[in-house]
């Protein structure tokens, strides 16, 4: 074993591959551009994911909305069509009768997609979304707080007519250095102190509009606005180790129970179950991880047969050589282990050369977009883990090994005699 | 110092068989230099592999240095060549990526002798033949001649017993054949025993004794009055 680490053995192996440069760098790049397609492949996918869950951004994606649509069917003498509206009571019906949820939060909202001018300062007014809400929102759909502070259960308590504004509303309404922070503004005629300004991350939906929310305490909204007890629809997140998806069935139960709604009737609830969609995600990203895995370490195959198919020739010329070797009294075990020195050699070096060149690439991509502002990008620092280096490597050296095991045992199968003969 | 008894060898080529060796007698003492002679197809050649470890026979005993030659498995033939015997080719059988030197201290390579040592020892035979000018050249720089100086250094390099040349002067004009032949005769004169295959007469001469083979068996084993191949005298 000591001979693999001498320098003999190393000097035989550099002399013998550098006997024909060219053909040398033909095959070593077969196997170049296997771990160069494979790692980049990796990469790509890993960007992907970057980017895709960057949309997530925080948030709590063991999440599914819930708002109430007409019954569908009759039941208990009630018509089919009938609407109904979730109440303040369900809330507290769904957190006592259903175990292992986190939050829930009821949520109505003013305004909408293209919606009329709703809010006035001054003279500047404005269309923008208004959400009544509760404070564990901010955890649920994560925005940062950029000055002044969010909803707090005070604001709920008292119903204090207090809002937050997106940096879209303040640019609408305010002067660019204008002081925001206890100033007010009438929406839909009531006036509401502004405690604090918000910027929101991701690229789930339009990043412009996402700037151009108000929010205001649920029991403040409810009142200023004359929703009663209604609830306009909820943020249920479970708790964790549990599973929205698995969960939801039973907070339908309860509403459909108490809305006397047909239990059979799967339309009177409308629901986006972000975790399901999530775990689509999810399960894209490990089949696009696979399809990498595969597509590389075939392109790295056909280089591998590449390395194989030269050592065969190799060993074919060589013949003569490896027989005056014998003759000059070179064991069978020291000719094998040339070749396969020779083939791990050459398919390690070439495979290094090829992450060397994938990571070159990824760090000028890298570069390129670290100029760029990638918070509403799809693809964000494409990379590989060490981990997934180490996997291709450990690829490279069995590779390398299988490869040149054909032709090691060519060679010494190869009688002294007739390797002799060979004019 | 060779001990060969009743050695028969055959070939088979699909159904033919071809017998080459019928039954040789033949011993060589230390110090000698023989001659094996006879027409193609007489069976030197494979008498010459046989006596190099290269190919086994089929029956009879060979003796090498008092150690019998039967049933070896490739690592211990591979030794004992390395040990026993140093081989001369008529095409040189050089490597050609590698230099002289390198070519020259491959023998001592498989023994596994240090590289500074190697290199001295190999420095050593290149001067003997009269090429250390030339240590750092490639095979494809040299002449016929000094290629198979340089090969006759090989041989020499590992200090074997007997020094077996299948046609030495084959692929060279007269007047280098003779400055090889001379080199031969000089360490023969040190008292290294060697064998010779040749088919050339004026070669034969200068050992010091011709064992002429015809089909398959030993005709005549002769000692003769060694010409010394003084080339001055061909000049």
């Amino acid at each position: 074993m000591s001979k693999i680490f001498s320098r003999d053995s190393w000097d035989e192996i550099i002399q013998a591959l550098s006997s024909n440069w060219f053909r040398t760098v033909m095959t070593a790049f077969g196997v170049l551009w296997g771990i160069f397609i494979l790692v980049i492949l990796l990469a790509a996918g890993n960007g992907l994911e970057n980017g895709i869950k960057q949309g997530f951004n925080g948030m709590a994606t063991n999440s599914m909305f819930m708002w109430s649509q007409t019954a569908s069917q009759p039941y208990k003498g009630l018509p089919k069509g009938r609407r109904y509206n979730f109440k303040t009571d369900d809330v507290t019906a769904i957190k006592q009768n259903v175990p292992g949820l986190r939050f829930v939060s009821p949520r109505n909202q003013l305004g909408g997609f293209r919606g009329s001018n709703n809010v006035v300062r001054g003279l500047q007014t404005g269309a923008f979304d208004v959400y009544g809400d509760y404070p564990e929102i901010i955890q649920q759909q994560p925005m940062d707080i950029t000055s002044g502070r969010f909803v707090n259960y005070s604001d709920i308590k008292e119903k204090r007519k207090v809002a937050i504004i997106g940096s879209g509303v303040r640019s609408a309404l305010y002067e660019p250095n204008e002081e925001v922070i206890g100033t007010y503004i009438k929406i839909n005629g009531v006036n509401f102190m502004v405690i604090g300004t918000y910027k929101k991350k991701g690229n789930n939906g339009d990043p412009e509009e996402m700037q151009k929310e108000i929010y205001v305490p649920f029991t403040a909204f409810s009142q200023a606005f004359n929703m009663g007890d209604v609830v306009g629809w909820m943020a249920i997140t479970a708790a964790d180790g549990y599973s929205i998806t698995n969960l939801k069935s039973q907070v339908f139960d309860v509403i459909k129970t108490r809305h006397t709604i047909n239990p059979n009737d799967d339309r009177a609830v409308g629901n986006f179950d972000l975790y399901q969609e999530f775990t689509k995600i999810q399960g894209l990203f490990t089949a696009l991880n696979f399809v990498a895995y595969f597509v590389g370490i075939l392109v790295l195959l056909s280089g591998i047969i590449g390395i194989s198919n030269i050592m065969l020739i190799v060993v074919k010329e060589r013949t003569k050589e490896i027989g005056i070797r014998r003759a000059l009294g070179a064991t069978p075990w020291s000719i094998r282990a040339q070749i396969l020195l020779e083939s791990i050699f050459l398919t390690i070096v070439s495979g290094m050369a090829g992450i060397a060149l994938a990571t070159a690439v990824l760090w000028l991509v890298n570069y390129q977009l670290s100029t760029m502002d990638t918070s509403e990008m799809m693809f964000i620092n494409p990379s590989v883990n060490i981990g997934v280096v180490f996997i291709a490597l450990t690829i490279l050296i069995v590779s390398g090994l299988l490869a040149g095991l054909i032709p090691a045992q060519n060679a010494i199968k190869i009688k002294p005699v007739e390797a002799l003969r060979t004019e | 110092m060779i001990e060969i008894k009743n050695l028969h060898k055959s070939y088979h080529m699909g159904k033919n068989s071809l017998h080459v060796l019928k039954g040789i007698n033949f011993s060589v003492s230390e110090g000698e230099m023989v001659s094996i002679m006879g027409s193609s197809g007489s069976g030197k050649s494979t008498l010459l592999n046989i006596l190099g470890i290269l190919d086994e026979a089929d029956e009879g005993s060979y003796t090498l240095d008092g150690t019998l030659i039967k049933n070896l498995n490739e690592k211990v033939a591979a030794r004992y060549r390395n040990k026993f015997l140093g081989f001369i080719f008529q095409s040189f059988n050089l490597i050609n990526y590698k230099t002289a030197l390198d070519n020259v201290s491959m023998p001592l390579y498989y023994q596994g002798v240090k590289r500074n040592i190697r290199t001295e020892k190999a420095m050593h035979y290149l001067e003997k033949v009269g090429l250390a000018d030339w240590a750092g050249h490639l095979p494809s720089e040299l002449s016929g001649g000094q290629k198979q100086r340089v090969a006759i250094a090989r041989a020499l390099a590992s200090d074997p017993k007997v020094l077996l040349a299948d046609e030495p002067t084959g692929a060279l004009d007269t007047k280098t054949s003779y400055e090889v032949m001379e080199l031969i005769q000089g360490i023969n004169d040190e008292g290294k025993t060697i064998l010779i295959v040749t088919h050339e007469e004026d070669i034969a001469h200068m050992t010091k004794r011709i064992v002429n083979l015809k089909d398959g068996l030993i005709i005549d084993d002769s000692p003769v009055n060694q010409v010394r191949a003084k080339t001055e005298s061909y000049v």
